[in-house]
């Protein structure tokens, strides 16, 4: 390492730490004064920023059961190296929204109520045993990993066995909990902007969240490609993108047909603060990735595959925000901007989550060219001549 | 006899005396919130207020819903409907995720937000009074019958009496009635219920059914989703494994 790229990595740890500082300070604050002196949460606004994380933390981790369905149970092998860095995301993504929850809930050392005492009517508590179920299997999924790193063949063999049944369990829980996060808003129709309430808010949800999970994987490859030069084949991850277009294709269609169906098309040409964030949400989110990816020759540029998830999830980060902040507004007639100990303990989340996808990765084997079939994977050579696929 | 309680509000028949206001703080051990109870607001220490609006004077509280959405999104069922009617929080469940106080369509409960072991705060119905044999502590107050508690069906009758018997001096709705499926608290007023700070426009139908409805799919997108992947899986590695072969036979 050089001189330059370590004056680098000191200076972006001491901002980490920095962060992680005020997080911990806050942190204090939060459980030793209470939510009200701490944020800007109010009897009018209950929820605020935490919960908005909780969404991008669940809905960036979609990349997790997309593509473990799509190499496991479709066998299109060729998204095989996506695998294990689509899960690690989803565990991290998923730890990001527990830290977040035991700040957020007014009373954390209840946690466990929701395991024995049981509300099935309620949307919140499929949502917390579907995550519990969930953050199971992505810890079945990616435990051959480091087991294999321990050379502790037998349980590997073990989780190999019953490996599908677990990704069709990973799968039906993650439909159901992300589509859940937008069934949590059909009971507010009085409340959240008729521009992104929707009877169908939680098949929206669902959509969009692959989009933005695969975005993700994309965005990281990239980063992890510039760190340690460990990233995914540009051939993989031009053929992961075209999959984000048609996906980003099909939400746009579905939304403009919902809206023609409730009659909120004129909604579009209301001049508000919602309205130019909608578009906005829909701009960056959607028709600049696709503009930038539907030709093949963007698609195999590294900086633009970059460009457009960033792109994508920007607009998703957008989405989520309205739902739960800013078409939350004019409703609750109160204007909620979160206080600094929100932003410190949620920064300080998000940068204990960078640093352990940071550490897995350089301690395991994540980003690799094929998915364990031998223990010794990490010596194969180019994976895509060697499957046969499609 | 039908256990169903319900309160009736009358707005034509309010002083705005504030006794209401004074007989639930005294009967919930509420601190004093305010000066002038007229421009307090609902609060973790305030049950029930009473708004003015010009020479007008509208409680708001609990509406007490027949199917109350705080019932239906509470996770930990910390919320219960009691058989007088009341809508009851219990504490001790409760973990503190705030559904209920973003799902109510009257947006009634409240938070404690100051301690560090927050509970939800609403009104009860005097829920304990009423099974002791008494009646709610603020229509016990009322020096005017503006708030009337009594059986559920009889305050309805009392309402549809009033209304009926005195045209010109109620707008012709019972607010309550329908709004929102439904609830145990009933409001009679001489204008629109908008203009009192009422919510508008709720739906007919209970709320948890929006939920319901997209609940309901979960047996089926379960059942269906396990049997489609699982098909899925062995069609597309059948495919491959044939492809394979063939190619395999071509080679040969």
């Amino acid at each position: 390492m050089n001189a330059e790229k370590l004056f680098k990595f000191s200076f972006w740890k001491v901002v980490a730490v920095l962060i992680i500082i005020a997080g911990l300070i806050s942190t204090y604050y939060r459980f030793t004064k209470g939510l009200g002196a701490t944020t800007n949460l109010s009897d009018e606004v209950p929820w605020g920023l935490w919960i908005g994380f909780d969404f991008l933390g669940v809905g960036l981790a979609a990349a997790g059961f997309t593509i473990a369905a799509a190499v496991h149970i479709f066998n299109i092998h060729k998204f095989e190296p996506i695998v294990r860095p689509a899960i690690l995301t989803a565990f991290i993504g998923y730890s990001l929204v527990v830290g977040l929850l035991i700040v957020d809930l007014g009373r954390p050392e209840n946690f466990w109520h929701p395991l024995v005492m049981w509300n099935i009517h309620s949307v919140m508590f499929e949502i917390t045993w579907c995550i519990i179920c969930y953050s199971t299997v992505l810890v079945l999924e990616f435990a051959p990993v480091v087991l294999e790193k321990f050379k502790l063949h037998a349980p590997i063999k073990l989780l190999r066995k019953i490996s599908i049944p677990i990704v069709i369990a990973g799968v039906l829980f993650s439909t159901l909990h992300q589509s859940s996060f937008g069934s949590l808003y059909l009971i507010v129709p009085g409340r959240l902007h008729p521009l992104w309430y929707s009877s169908i808010l939680p098949v929206h949800f669902y959509i969009s969240c692959i989009a933005a999970g695969l975005s993700m994987i994309i965005f990281e490859s990239y980063l992890n490609t510039r760190a340690f030069n460990t990233g995914l084949s540009i051939n993989i991850l031009s053929k992961a993108s075209a999959a984000v277009v048609i996906v980003l294709l099909i939400e746009l269609v579905l939304k403009f047909t919902d809206m023609v169906f409730s009659n909120k098309l004129y909604l579009l040409g209301v001049p508000s603060m919602e309205t130019s964030l909608f578009y906005l949400e829909i701009i960056i989110g959607t028709i600049i990735p696709v503009i930038i990816l539907s030709s093949k020759k963007n698609r195999e540029n590294k900086m633009l595959l970059f460009l457009a998830s960033i792109s994508v999830i920007s607009g998703f980060i957008l989405n989520r925000m309205n739902v739960c902040i800013t078409g939350m507004v004019a409703s609750s007639g109160i204007n909620y901007f979160p206080s600094i100990d929100e932003i410190n303990i949620t920064f300080m989340l998000v940068v204990l989550a960078m640093l352990g996808f940071k550490y897995v990765v350089q301690t395991f084997p994540v980003f690799v060219e094929e998915e364990d079939k031998t223990v010794q994977l990490i010596e194969l050579p180019e994976a895509e001549n060697i499957i046969a696929s499609e | 006899m039908s256990k169903k309680k319900g309160l009736l509000f009358d707005v034509t028949l309010c002083i705005g005396c504030g006794s209401c206001y004074d007989a639930c703080k005294q009967k919930n051990k509420l601190p004093r919130t305010n000066s002038n109870f007229l421009s307090d607001h609902l609060s973790a220490n305030t049950f029930t207020v009473v708004e003015q609006y010009n020479d007008k004077y509208a409680r708001k509280m609990c509406m007490h819903c027949d199917e109350p959405s705080c019932v239906s999104v509470c996770p930990v069922g910390a919320f219960s409907k009691s058989e007088t009617g009341a809508v009851l929080y219990d504490g001790d469940k409760c973990i503190g995720c705030r559904y209920c106080m973003q799902a109510c369509p009257h947006k009634v409960p409240r938070y404690e937000w100051g301690r560090t072991q927050p509970r939800v705060k609403k009104c009860t119905m005097c829920d304990d009074r009423i099974k002791a044999g008494k009646i709610p502590a603020c229509a016990e107050a009322c020096p005017t019958e503006a708030t009337l508690f009594g059986d559920f069906d009889k305050i309805f009758e009392v309402a549809k009496k009033r209304i009926s018997e005195n045209k010109r001096n109620y707008y012709p709705h019972i607010y309550g009635l329908d709004e929102a499926g439904g609830s145990h608290v009933l409001i009679l007023s001489p204008v629109p219920f908008e203009q009192l700070g009422y919510t508008p426009k709720l739906p007919k139908e209970p709320m948890p059914m929006l939920t319901m409805r997209a609940m309901e799919k979960i047996p089926p997108v379960v059942g269906l989703g396990g049997v489609f992947l699982g098909g899925m899986y062995w069609l597309t590695k059948r495919k491959n494994q044939i492809a394979k072969e063939e190619k395999e036979l071509k080679e040969l």
